[in-house]
This record gives structure tokens, C-alpha cells and sequence, in this order.
């Protein structure tokens, strides 16, 4: 034994290496369960965001399928075509007609038993604060106060720019909100957390503002109401959910058919006319562009700015002004150029692998190499045969019905179906142009990627992918600082991307379940730095550790994925006795992900 | 011919490595590529099964990176790599028991928990330091909050149990 002190010494060295390795095994120890957990989380993160996508996708196949037929198909006899023109009777009537009857609220009577907000108009800020009270503690707005709010928002709204500038000059402060989703306590949080609006508290809403919550028709009169009481410091862009198509599966159309059971119609009716003059974009001090999908290497600001907005009804189904015969054959001839046509669907091979024949449709199309605009086809051989048929037999009806009428060339698209007679001008002056449409469902759907580039979005149907290079090219041409979206749920609310050239913004908290994510809104001064809040609109979600959260959302997707499963039981047991043991590996695998070892 | 067989179950189990591997991988594989950012590597490691300090991941991210490193790893050149690090059964999950006296060298009175500001000091000053989110992650979960302490059996005890589970029904 050597000396006291020494062996003290010895001890206690000992002593704090032995702490400082038990520490570092705790920590070890625990970096790897936070890992789990993270996993856990994206994989989680992946089954909602392929099952909200997919279910995007789907639809927007599913109707360019109906549209191609209707489009196609020459109906024999005229009960046909009255049929095919009930079937789709998004056909506007002569506006006045249509637009008297749905602003005839004045002769709907609100009973005196009503408990609900009254609004007069001209509106004033009280009323509009009202109505956050009154929705908060969940009370309904009646029918002819909405179709009144809607009536004067569609006035306001007519005069607005299709780009609305804003300058920090006269509001220093401009808050920017993303997709709300119906999501009502998300919207009640930022006005209760940033302040409501008020001349010098400027906000942009950048669309998505309904569909899937439920709350949605309450915060579209939130939102207009603002916009109408304060017109110069409240804007609102227009999202791809701001369209009567997507709303049809998405919820926000039964809403307000089960709020207004008796009124639901026209309500809807007068939305369309309401969300298809709202603004596409809006510009911060000239440097700071906010929309609500993206761009691509299309986009063209001028163009956009001048394009009559409200042709574009829905950004799904689009009937485009009928191209002279001279147009068509120049697009057909100039197929390597780079002027984007109406996109082959989906369901369609690609031109370049059919034989060159004035019948084919997609050969006016032009592609640029590497970006197409068409959706293609997806996998099953079985698929492409089929539509191939059907493509088919239906050119050999066209050709039929065509030497029949004595038509002298194919013209690029021919709304045969809904006039009896060909279309009138005035019919066709109502039509947008496929350029306009294609620029301005551009915006509204297309999602940044890593990669640089621009191509098709397939995963969502329309729109595209756009890569740095993409977004770089459009801030130097219009001499921008950076972009602002939203479109896509984010877990802490924010990313930025794009070498912090794109900041995606998304408002509502929980999108997918409980503690799926944050919600977050940014404010921008006359600097233009973004500053960012978020916030998790659910009080309940703070209580829960990270690992219950997780479990939590993850039990929700695994729910969701089974009720998947089980709808597409039949079709997964056909494929599993195709491809026997590979597939059934894999299907649980995928399963397993989450029970990590 | 035992030879062959056991050249043969090697194959399988290398061959099934790579699965795990790519799986594990793609999840953070944003862009498609192949390629995932290195601060996810971390992540994508543990979830395989291993348990490194943080130096030890600091070493095996530069065994992945390229010379001139981009700020992602390639599958190509982390699929090898780990599958030698699964192979060897290089970096074990820290057990139980050895967990348990980690705790209990850090309690020396053999009180049964630790304070939490102790917990906070060997947590941010000792060994490889926690950040502060770190720190907040795990007090939230293992403080109890009437005593302000953690009772680190009762701890170990709730975080294995929910592991165990799901190795015991580890679907094949």
C-alpha cells in the first residue's frame, strides 16, 4: 500500500474516469433509442404521405380517364349528348342568369330563432372579429350571411391583380400562412398568437384553406371577411384545393352540403365563382414571390400577370380553346420544340412509341428531352395493352365519325361534346388556353426536389418537380430574393430548400394525426429575413413524450395502411400469386419497418 | 461439404444484410439516388442494431465519405462497410444489466435514482455531452416529476420492456 494521500488520489482519478464512462455508455445507450424512434418516424412519415399522394394521383387520373372519353367520344344521337352534358355539367350557363340566381340571398330569411353572427355590409373589423368569437365557440354562420360574404368577396375579389404586390413600406410586418386545411384551431392559434389583422399587421394565406379538416367553410368567412375589411393589407392566393373538382373528393364538398342542407348547392355553386378569381400569386416588395405549389422552367411571371384567371374554373378538368387548323399542324410538325402541348394521358403510351398517323392525338405534343408533361403510364403490361385498345378503337370511332361530317384535317382537340352546334366565339373566349392552364396549374402543384432539373410530377397527377437550377434561373430572370410555398406537409412546420432560396411554409399543426407535426407560419420585415414560428395546436400533444407521440402517429398510419390493404386485397393476392415468395418478402418487410430488431 | 454449406449460409446472411441495409438506407435516400445526407448516417446506423459512441461514428462516417467529402454518403460505399460492422457484430447494444451499473456508478450512496440536476450534469459535462434538446428529450420522459428525480431502474425497466416486445414478435 503506498501513501494516503496518494492512494486518495488514485481513487478518486479512478472514481471520475468510472463516471465518465458509465456517462458515456448512458449516452451511447440513449442515442440509439432516439435513433429507433427517428426511424420509426419517417417510415411512419412515408405511409401518410404515399397514401395522401397516391389518393392525389388517383383522382387526377381518374379524370383525365372520364375527360379523354368525353373528349372522344362522338356521341351517336343526340339523347347521348345530353346525357354526356348532364354528366358533366360543370358547363357554365350564361353567367348573369346563373350569377342572379345564386346572389338572391336577400330572399332568404334568417329566423328569429337564429343564435348564430349577423353581418351587414359594408363589412366592418368588428364583424370580422366577431366571427372568429362565434366560430370558436362553434356556432354556424347562416346560408344567406355566407352567399352575402361570398357575393361581395367575388366583387373584391374581381379587381385584384392575378399577382398582388405588397410592400413592407406601409405594413412593416407581413406574416405568410400556408395550408390550412379546415384546420380551424390552427387559424384561431396564429391570430391569438401573432395578433389578428389589422393595417399594420399585414397576412397572406397561400391557399389549401380547405378540404380534409372540418372547419373548412368557417375559415374561408374568417378569411374573407378580413380580406374585405382590410383589402389592402389581407391577401389570399389561390391553392390547388381552392377548386370545386378536388373539394368533390376531399371533403369540403360534403361539409357544406351537411352544414347547408338546404342552401349547400348554391353555396358551392357561387364558391366556384369565388375560388376561381382568386389571386395566383403575391409579391413581397418585389423580391419576395409567394405561391402556393412552385414553378417551373416554364413559368412566366408576364404571362401569368396578364392571363384572364377565372377561365381556369378547376386546374383538373380543362377545356381549352380550340387551336386553328395552322397552329396544329405547326405543333405537329415542330415535335422536337420545346412548346409544351396538352399533356398524353396517363393511360396513353408515349408518342414516341407510336406510328406517326394524323389520328394520333399525342403527336402534336413536343417534349424537351428529359421533361415530359404527360403522366406516364404506370407498370402493369396488362394496363398498357388495355388502354392501347382503348385508344384503339376509339381513334377508329373519331376517324368513323369524322369522314362522316366531311372533316378535312384532325384539329388538336375537339370539344365536340357539349354545344349542338360548333362552339360560338363567345363560348370559346370563355376557354383559356393551354399554355395559360398549364402555367398556372405549374404554380399551384408543383413540389422542389433535391436534383436539378424539372420534370412531371407524377406522385400528385399534375404539376411538376422543380430543382435548384430551376428555381435559381427564375429568381435571377425576375430579379427575386427567394420563393415562398406551401402544398406540402412538413414536420416542424418549415424547411427551407433550394439553398434557402425556397422556404416551404405549412399551417396546419397534426396534419395527419396527433403529433404528426408543427404547424408554422413566417413574418417578414422590410429586411425580408424570414422569421419563423411554429407552434402544435393541440394541447394534449405537449403532454405526450417524443416516444408516445411517435407511437402514437404510428399507429395511425399502420391503421391507415391496413385499411389500404384491405381495400386492395384482391387485387395484392393476384399480384402475390404472380410473383410468389419475392413480393411476400418484401410486403412484410415493409411491415416490419418499424419493428426495428 | 460442411464447408459448402457454410459458405452457402454466409452468402444468405450477407445477402440478407444488404437487404436490411438498403432498407434502412432508402428511407433517408430523399432524392432517390442512392445517396443520403451524412448527419442521417447516425440514425441510419443504430437502427441497424448497433451501438457506437460518438466517436466510434465519427470514424466510420470517414471509412463512407467520399475523399473530398459532399455532405452525402453513397450506398455503394456504406453498403460494405456496414456490412462488415453487422458481420463482426462490431458496435453490440449495451445490455441490461450493464446499463444498470452505469447508473449505479454515477449513484455511489446506492440511493436508487438520481436528481435531476445530477442527471443534467454527468448527462452535459461528462462523456460525450449531451446537446440541449438531448437533454430535454430524455428528462421529459425519465424525470419523475413529484420527485424531481429519476428512478433509473424503474427507467431502464419501461424503455427495454417496449424493445423486448417487438424483438419478441418480430415478424420473419
Amino acid at each position: 500500500m503506498g501513501s494516503g494521500t496518494s492512494n486518495q488520489h488514485h481513487f478518486a482519478f479512478q472514481n471520475a474516469e468510472r463516471a465518465l464512462k458509465a456517462a458515456a455508455l448512458i449516452q451511447r445507450w440513449y442515442r440509439r433509442y432516439v435513433a429507433r424512434l427517428e426511424m420509426r418516424r419517417r417510415c411512419t412519415w412515408s405511409i401518410f404521405q404515399s397514401i395522401e399522394y397516391a389518393g392525389q394521383q388517383d383522382q387526377v387520373k381518374l379524370h383525365d380517364f372520364f375527360s379523354y372519353l368525353v373528349d372522344h367520344f362522338t356521341p351517336s344521337s343526340h339523347n347521348e349528348r345530353d346525357f354526356l352534358n348532364r354528366m358533366f355539367t360543370e358547363e357554365r350557363f350564361p353567367k348573369d342568369l346563373e350569377m342572379e340566381k345564386c346572389s338572391d340571398y336577400n330572399s332568404i330569411e334568417v329566423p328569429d330563432n337564429y343564435t348564430g353572427p349577423h353581418l351587414s355590409f359594408p363589412l366592418l373589423p368588428d364583424h370580422a372579429t366577431a366571427l372568429v368569437e362565434a366560430f370558436r365557440l362553434k356556432q354556424q354562420l347562416h346560408a344567406r350571411y355566407v352567399l352575402n360574404l361570398l357575393h361581395e368577396t367575388r366583387k373584391h375579389l374581381i379587381q385584384l391583380p392575378n399577382i398582388n404586390r405588397l410592400s413592407t413600406c406601409y405594413s412593416e410586418e407581413i406574416t405568410v400562412c400556408g395550408d390550412l386545411h379546415g384546420q380551424l384551431d390552427d387559424l384561431i392559434f396564429i391570430f391569438y398568437k401573432n395578433g389578428l389583422p389589422s393595417p399594420e399587421r399585414a397576412y397572406v394565406f397561400n391557399g389549401d384553406f380547405v378540404d380534409r379538416g372540418k372547419d373548412s367553410v368557417e375559415i374561408l368567412m374568417i378569411l374573407f371577411a378580413f380580406m374585405l375589411v382590410y383589402p389592402k393589407e389581407f391577401h389570399l392566393n389561390r391553392g390547388n384545393h381552392e377548386d370545386h373538382m378536388v373539394n368533390l373528393r376531399y371533403g369540403f364538398t360534403k361539409e357544406v352540403m351537411y352544414k347547408y342542407k338546404i342552401h349547400g348547392k348554391k353555396i358551392l355553386k357561387t364558391l366556384q365563382d369565388v375560388f376561381c378569381w382568386l389571386p395566383l400569386a403575391t409579391l413581397v416588395d418585389e423580391k419576395v414571390l409567394i405561391l402556393h405549389g412552385g414553378v417551373s422552367d416554364m413559368t412566366d411571371l408576364e404571362l401569368l400577370a396578364k392571363l384572364d384567371r377565372h377561365k381556369i374554373v378547376s386546374t383538373l378538368r380543362c377545356k381549352t380553346r380550340k387551336q386553328s387548323e395552322k397552329l396544329a399542324e405547326g405543333k405537329r410538325k415542330a415535335s422536337q420544340m420545346s412548346s409544351p402541348g396538352r399533356p398524353t394521358p396517363w393511360f396513353l403510351p408515349m408518342s414516341r412509341s407510336l406510328p406517326s398517323s394524323p389520328l394520333h392525338v399525342g403527336s402534336h405534343k413536343a417534349h424537351k428531352t428529359g421533361r415530359s408533361s404527360s403522366i406516364p403510364c404506370s407498370a402493369s403490361l396488362d394496363r398498357k395493352e388495355l388502354s392501347q385498345q382503348v385508344r384503339r378503337s376509339v381513334d377508329l370511332e373519331l376517324e368513323r365519325c369524322r369522314q362522316q361530317a366531311g372533316f378535312p384535317l384532325i384539329r388538336e382537340k375537339e370539344p365536340v361534346l357539349f354545344m349542338a352546334e360548333a362552339d360560338s366565339d363567345a363560348e370559346q373566349l370563355l376557354q383559356p388556353t393551354q399554355e395559360e392552364w398549364k402555367q398556372v396549374v405549374d404554380i399551384l402543384w408543383s413540389d422542389p426536389m433535391a436534383q436539378e432539373g424539372c420534370k412531371a410530377n407524377t406522385v400528385r397527377g399534375g404539376g411538376c418537380y422543380f430543382g435548384p437550377n430551376v428555381t435559381e434561373q427564375l429568381l435571377q430572370k425576375y430579379n427575386l430574393q427567394f420563393l415562398i410555398r406551401s402544398h406540402e406537409c412538413k414536420p416542424e412546420g418549415y424547411e427551407f430548400c433550394h439553398n434557402r432560396k425556397v422556404l416551404t411554409i405549412f399551417s396546419a399543426s397534426n396534419y395527419y394525426e396527433v403529433g404528426s407535426n408543427r404547424g408554422a407560419y413566417v413574418k417578414l420585415g422590410p429586411a425580408l429575413t424570414p422569421h419563423i414560428v411554429q407552434y402544435q395546436a393541440n394541447k394534449a400533444t405537449h403532454m405526450l413524450t417524443t416516444r408516445q407521440r411517435i407511437s402514437r402517429v404510428e399507429e395511425s398510419a399502420l391503421r391507415a395502411l391496413r385499411e389500404k390493404l384491405f381495400a386492395h386485397s384482391s387485387d395484392l393476392l393476384g399480384e402475390f400469386k404472380k410473383h410468389d415468395a419475392d413480393k411476400t418478402v418484401l410486403v412484410s418487410s415493409q411491415l416490419c419497418h418499424d419493428q426495428q430488431k | 461439404m460442411a464447408e459448402d454449406r457454410e459458405w452457402e449460409s454466409t452468402e444468405t446472411a450477407v445477402a440478407e444484410l444488404h437487404k436490411k441495409i438498403k432498407e434502412a438506407f432508402e428511407v433517408f435516400d430523399h432524392e432517390s439516388n442512392n445517396t443520403v445526407d451524412v448527419r442521417e448516417i447516425g440514425t441510419i446506423i443504430r437502427s441497424l442494431g448497433c451501438c457506437p459512441s460518438e466517436g466510434e461514428l465519427h470514424d466510420l462516417i470517414a471509412e463512407v465519405e467520399e475523399e473530398e467529402p459532399t455532405g452525402y454518403i453513397r450506398l455503394e460505399k456504406f453498403l460494405p462497410v456496414m456490412t462488415e460492422v453487422l458481420l463482426e457484430r462490431r458496435y453490440r447494444p449495451i445490455p441490461e444489466d450493464v446499463l444498470l451499473r452505469a447508473f449505479e456508478v454515477l449513484d455511489p450512496t446506492k440511493r436508487g435514482f438520481l436528481t435531476k440536476e445530477e442527471l443534467i450534469k454527468y448527462m452535459t459535462e461528462e462523456g460525450e455531452p449531451f446537446s440541449q434538446e438531448e437533454m430535454e428529450e430524455m428528462l421529459s420522459a425519465a424525470i419523475d416529476s413529484e420527485s424531481n428525480s429519476i428512478h433509473y431502474k424503474d427507467y431502464i425497466t419501461m424503455m427495454v420492456e417496449v424493445q423486448l416486445f417487438k424483438e419478441k414478435n418480430k415478424v420473419t
